[in-house]
């Protein structure tokens, strides 16, 4: 039966309750002597700061959405204030760090806590649950679900965020920085680029003839299910062996450890969603208009690039989508074989524990995730009208 | 002219046309009918070379098919089949533009060609023009479908059950606008059905196939009063003949003219199968008649309807 409820939106509902218990219970910052050591607890609570008490102001706009009716207005209300109150949160953190680092010594840390990242996390899904309340396409979404983040990105840029431990963690290892996030998507696009080469004709070739279908998708599940640390272990001997036997081989930088085996890998890996998505996109191009295409006179080539093709796109391009940012998280694993990339960052931070180490490594493979994401989703929503 | 002789085709080991021997002069309008796998559609595909026949000859424009590159074939030859055949990325305008694109015309002649068509097919050209298929209604993507089968000007049009997904209205409307392009544009058109009053409606002539053998050829009133087998006046359906065979003619065979009668008129131009409708629903045996601008110039009466024709 249908029931008139005052929650009337109950995801937002949830969110606030883990908002609210993040900022009594957690740490919102915590201070420590130096980088390795783990630090006291700084609540919300005892932050005085007039900003926290002006964020109280979004907050409540946050409560408020969860019972007023849910029209656009409240929708846009919401995804405004959620974007203020992860924008004050990031100020409040960057600008107490900044207080707390005129009294201190130079090895003390401010990190963000628990509390902040959770209140951050629920400021950010509220934005982007109010955005898709308000049904305004896909490209209108997207655009704006990272336009969320802007606030934030630009108070990283004025530096105002640059006493905070993750921040000063960067500023010390600016060059490394750099050179591992290159190295990174290098992996990535070394990988990708391949496999899209061997992937889309294998895709069209199984989709042509049946028969061949399930042995190459066993054999690619199978790859699939093994760990990605064993596939790189398993990849480091062969590759080793081929090497040793061919010097030519190892004069274009090919051994059993670094770049090769980690873009083989991803390789593998990125082969089936792209072989699958492939095969699936054209599946789905319904026999009677490929009939009506072949008996309106279109040639078999023509049919394939004028009818087959475009129809298949959207599903073969989120295919594409699932293999790049499957690639872009696999790619950290890629360091424990001497591939470098971000990897190299986090495991370098897990082997001294300096939590802000690993988080300088593990964010921005977060945020290269989300712009891949983004950007293939903003691709395949596209819909050109093909030149007649 | 389209000459099939002795034309046979087997899928596997099953026979889905067997010795069908048809010829099929210009203007014809000749639907081929038969229950689901009697090889209609085969036939139909045959034709085009969608499948190419085992045994046999077909000529179509004084040659053997097989003497065409398939694609020229078939862009002579429009082709519309059920709906979802419309290209759905393509707009209103693209789809039907396809033939006349790949005959290569130039954009100008194009745009105009698929103006005209869509004003023939009664598609408000600038209101639909930019739509997708899926924007459409059943009846809408139907009238694209045929406009686009007619695009590049084909000798001849092949319809393979291009209403079967309509409903009663729609169809009726576009099966009257299909026999209005037929009369207008004198072209040989091929149509395949399992819907008897559809061909009762369509046909200049009726082709009957039953497991891939042609049963019965001719017109509708020699299928309905002269049926060759039983399984010829099972399909046309044996209790309705009579009604059917009403429906082939108009009121003006039977009007008396002169004469006059009480009630609202019917009009000369409806069907003898409408007239009897008419009177058994007023429970009366005279009609007033009246022509196409609403002039009463007779009557018709009940005991004329089972009378042969004058």
């Amino acid at each position: 039966m249908f029931r008139t409820s005052a929650v009337k939106n109950r995801v937002l509902l949830v969110l606030v309750i883990v908002g609210a218990v993040a900022a009594w219970c957690l740490a919102f910052l915590t201070v420590a002597p130096n980088r390795l050591v783990s630090g006291t607890a700084i609540p919300l609570a005892q932050i005085s700061d007039p900003l926290r008490d002006v964020l109280l102001l979004p907050a409540a706009i946050l409560v408020l959405g969860v019972f007023l009716p849910q029209r656009g207005r409240t929708h846009v209300a919401v995804a405004i204030a959620a974007t203020l109150l992860l924008f004050g949160l990031a100020w409040l953190a960057g600008a107490h760090a900044a207080r707390l680092a005129e009294t201190a010594v130079a090895t003390s840390r401010t990190a963000l806590g628990g509390g902040f990242w959770l209140l951050a996390i629920v400021a950010w899904l509220a934005a982007i649950d109010a955005i898709e309340r308000l049904r305004r396409g896909p490209v209108a979404a997207i655009l704006a679900q990272l336009s969320v983040l802007l606030p934030v990105i630009a108070l990283l840029f004025a530096g105002e965020l640059g006493q905070l431990s993750l921040l000063r963690e960067y500023a010390t290892r600016k060059d490394v920085f750099y050179v591992a996030l290159a190295r990174h998507v290098e992996i990535v696009v070394a990988a990708l680029l391949p496999t899209l080469l061997v992937g889309i004709p294998l895709g069209i070739a199984l989709f042509r003839r049946a028969k061949p279908k399930v042995p190459v998708f066993a054999v690619l599940n199978v790859i699939q299910t093994v760990p990605s640390i064993a596939l790189f272990g398993l990849l480091m001997v062969p590759l080793a062996l081929l090497a040793g036997a061919l010097p030519g081989l190892r004069s274009l930088g090919i051994s059993g450890i670094g770049m090769a085996p980690a873009v083989i890998a991803l390789m593998l890996y990125s082969l089936l969603p792209v072989v699958r998505s492939t095969v699936a996109g054209l599946d789905q191009v319904p026999r009677p208009v490929v009939e009506a295409a072949t008996g309106m006179g279109l040639t078999r080539a023509q049919v394939f690039r004028k009818v087959e093709l475009p129809i298949a796109l959207p599903v073969f391009l989120s295919g594409v989508r699932i293999a790049a940012v499957q690639a872009v998280g696999l790619a950290v694993v890629a360091a424990l074989i001497g591939a470098g990339g971000m990897g190299a960052l986090v495991f370098q931070g897990l082997a001294s524990g300096a939590l802000d180490l690993v988080l300088l490594g593990v964010i921005p493979v977060v945020a290269l995730a989300v712009v891949v994401d983004a950007a293939f989703r903003l691709l395949s929503s596209y819909r050109g009208t093909p030149a007649g | 002219m389209i000459i099939f002789e002795h034309v046979g085709k087997a899928f596997a080991d099953v026979v889905a046309i067997d010795d069908l021997s048809l010829t099929i002069a210009e203007g014809e309008f000749v639907v081929v009918i038969g229950r689901s796998g009697s090889g209609k559609s085969t036939t139909l595909k045959l034709l085009n070379r969608l499948v190419e026949h085992d045994s046999g000859r077909i000529v179509f424009a004084g040659d053997e098919i097989r003497r065409f590159k398939p694609e020229e074939l078939r862009r002579r030859m429009g082709y519309a089949i059920q709906s979802i055949g419309l290209f759905p990325h393509w707009t209103v305008e693209q789809n039907i533009g396809t033939v006349p694109e790949l005959l290569g015309w130039p954009r100008a002649r194009i745009r105009d060609r698929v103006t005209e068509l869509m004003e023939l097919l009664d598609l408000a050209p600038e209101t639909y023009r930019g739509r997708y298929p899926h924007q459409l209604s059943g009846g809408q993507q139907q009238r694209v479908g045929v406009a686009r089968a007619l695009a590049g000007d084909p000798a001849v049009l092949l319809m393979d059950e291009p209403f079967g997904s309509l409903d009663p209205v729609t169809r009726e409307t576009l099966q009257q606008e299909i026999v209005r392009i037929h009369k207008a544009s004198g072209k040989t058109i091929l149509f395949v059905t399992h819907d008897i009053d559809e061909a009762l409606r369509l046909a200049t002539r009726i082709v009957l196939l039953d497991r891939g053998r042609v049963v019965q050829v001719g017109t509708a009133r020699e299928i309905l009063e002269q049926p060759a087998t039983d399984f010829v006046s099972d399909f046309v359906g044996r209790g309705d003949i009579g009604i059917k065979l009403l429906g082939l003619d108009t009121v003006a065979a039977f009007v008396r003219r002169g004469e006059s009668a009480a009630g609202d008129p019917i009009a000369i131009s409806a069907s003898l199968r409408e007239a009897l409708s008419m009177l058994v629903a007023r429970r009366v045996d005279r009609l007033p008649v009246a022509d196409d601008d609403g002039r009463l110039v007779g009557v018709i009466a009940l005991a004329d309807l089972a009378k042969p024709r004058p």
